[in-house]
């Protein structure tokens, strides 16, 4: 796939997903009833629910002017299975199977929707759609930017939500030096929780004489309660695809490796379709998007280790050996995988690379206070009582 | 989207390929031993021997390895893998209580097998589905929102 045949495929993939941006759609649809299909949800019964609403929509012969689609996280893990509504974004909850009937007799077929369903909040209020909940107004979005949204594993939809602008914008003319600027420009540092400035380990990365660099994406995410990495992974794994090949053409490298731990099984099937769809349609591997630039991807799985998702420890595993940290320096940017410079980040940093390529490092900046850095997104107890998602800028206050 | 794969990555995941793919090959020790455990259940010694003659590894590394990580077992495991999760957010929920029933009904201690090789039982760190604690599995199966009173229920469902 060139550069031109990419911008002719988001045309017509974009089309398909109007009426989820509230734009106008040009096809026949008139809903898109969106199922959850994260983990949380996959737990507690969403495939049921799916089957009885595909059901139900078939019963009824709404298959031509209703869409269905399997997402991934929509963020309410504890209210699941959920299920969204476009073109309003209704937002319905513990949704069981039998519920499918009266969601398609009463909001597809009569446009009204379902009160019963709905989130209501502590105080009592009902909080009908997407736009009207409280827990939604207050984040800000950017390494979840098409979780909940898209289907997880479909690149048409990935490339829908300008997936692979960015890396079409690199490699059609930006310098490595120019790429690297951009990432320091806006400020993201490491969100592994080190908060490394991503940029400057990228000039470290670049700077370096080797005839091997390598790219590492750190998904051993291990910290009780801690599930941000594999959301992303699950639900969104080529924008990590996009985002490590970006990086590879930064800083010199044509093979990266993604640690991703066992514990997440999952999340590493969507990340293997991801590669292959990939490669697949020439995004990935040889002369990508008919440039002479090649990076491949491999991925490689924990073998249950907590200390894995220490860098040096991470690489030791990949190399085959004994996950044990070793004292620094040398520093992986200098000494790294099999001894050779090395990029290592975390999937939420890689997540959030596209989105600050193609607006610009600006366009990030403003985000991050001045000690603590940009957006942060967090599995923290909502009201200190439910595991949900929170994206909120960094050093917020916890009593907000 | 259901495509089928046309990029060549799936390799032969068989054994005798993942040794010839590997041999002299010391950085493919994690993935061939995780290969061993996948198909036997356990890492037998004379695979262990054989890896680190393939490899070209020590025997005492391979051991090393085989005793790091959590995933790799030396000794045979239960038809029936149950996890019970034990990440704060299930301990907090009542984890411990679970445990104890799973433990009595078993008649075994966490990270044994019974007898009859039904079951193996295994306390595991946060599987990230804290919504939902706590958290079992079986063979990878979820059962969410345990509680000690649900525990024979499940298990007799397992031969």
């Amino acid at each position: 796939m060139n550069f031109a045949e990419l911008e002719l495929l988001r045309a017509t993939a974009k089309e398909t997903i109007k009426l989820r941006l509230g734009e106008e759609p040009t096809d026949n649809f008139k809903y898109h009833v969106l199922v959850c299909g994260g983990t949380g949800c996959i737990s507690v019964g969403c495939q049921n629910t799916l089957d009885a609403v595909q059901k139900a929509i078939e019963n009824n012969g709404l298959q031509d002017t209703v869409k269905l689609v399997v997402t991934g996280c929509m963020g309410t893990c504890e209210m699941g299975p959920v299920i969204t509504i476009f073109p309003e974004g209704y937002y319905y909850c513990r949704v069981q199977p039998e519920d499918a009937e009266e969601i398609i007799n009463s909001h597809l077929k009569e446009g009204k929707f379902v009160e019963r369903l709905c989130y209501h909040a502590p105080d009592g209020t009902v909080q009908a759609r997407k736009s009207d909940m409280v827990f939604f107004k207050k984040q800000k979005r950017n390494a979840l930017r098409n979780c909940g949204l898209i289907n997880q594993t479909s690149l048409e939809e990935y490339i829908a939500m300008d997936g692979f602008k960015a890396l079409s914008k690199v490699l059609q003319g930006m310098a490595p030096q120019e790429v690297v600027d951009e990432v320091k420009k806006s400020g993201l540092r490491g969100r592994g929780g080190a908060g490394f400035p991503t940029g400057v380990k990228w000039q470290f990365v670049l700077d370096q004489k080797a005839d091997q660099k390598y790219i590492v994406c750190n998904g051993d995410e291990g910290d009780p309660g801690a599930f941000m990495d594999r959301s992303v992974l699950e639900d969104d794994p080529y924008s990590v695809v996009e985002a490590m090949t970006l990086g590879g053409y930064a800083v010199g490298a044509n093979k990266g490796f993604a640690y991703i731990r066992m514990e997440y099984p999952r999340a590493i099937d969507h990340f293997n379709k991801a590669l292959c769809r990939a490669r697949e349609v020439g995004l990935l591997g040889n002369n990508i998007m008919g440039t002479d630039f090649s990076f491949d991807i491999e991925i490689r799985v924990g073998a249950g280790a907590f200390v894995c998702g220490e860098e040096t420890a991470l690489l030791a595993s990949i190399e085959g050996r004994r996950g044990e940290p070793r004292p620094r320096p040398p520093f992986p940017a200098v000494s790294g995988l099999f001894e050779k410079p090395t990029v290592i980040n975390n999937v939420e940093t890689w997540a959030s690379i596209c989105p600050i390529i193609i607006n610009g490092g600006d366009w990030y900046a403003p985000w991050v206070p001045k000690r603590a850095k940009a957006p942060r997104y967090s599995p923290w107890p909502a009201e200190l009582k439910i595991p949900v998602w929170w994206k909120f800028p960094w050093a917020s206050p916890c009593g907000k | 989207m259901g495509a089928e794969c046309k990029c060549n990555c799936e390799q032969d995941k068989s054994l005798d390929a993942l040794f010839a793919q590997n041999k002299g090959n010391p950085n493919g020790l994690i993935v061939v031993m995780a290969a061993i455990q996948e198909s036997q259940g356990y890492l037998p010694k004379d695979y262990l021997v054989k890896t680190a003659e393939e490899l070209g590894v020590p025997l005492s590394d391979v051991y090393g390895v085989a005793t790091f990580y959590a995933a790799f077992s030396l000794r045979p495991r239960g038809r029936h893998s149950v996890n019970l999760c034990l990440g704060t957010a299930c301990y907090v929920k009542g984890a411990p209580e679970v445990q104890a029933m799973l433990e009595k009904e078993m008649g075994i201690k966490a990270g044994n097998t019974t007898e009859d090789r039904r079951f193996s039982l295994d306390l595991v760190r946060c599987l990230g589905a804290c919504g939902i604690a706590p958290v079992l599995t079986v063979n990878g199966e979820v059962y969410p929102r345990m509680s000690s009173d649900k525990v024979s229920e499940i298990i007799a469902k397992y031969e």
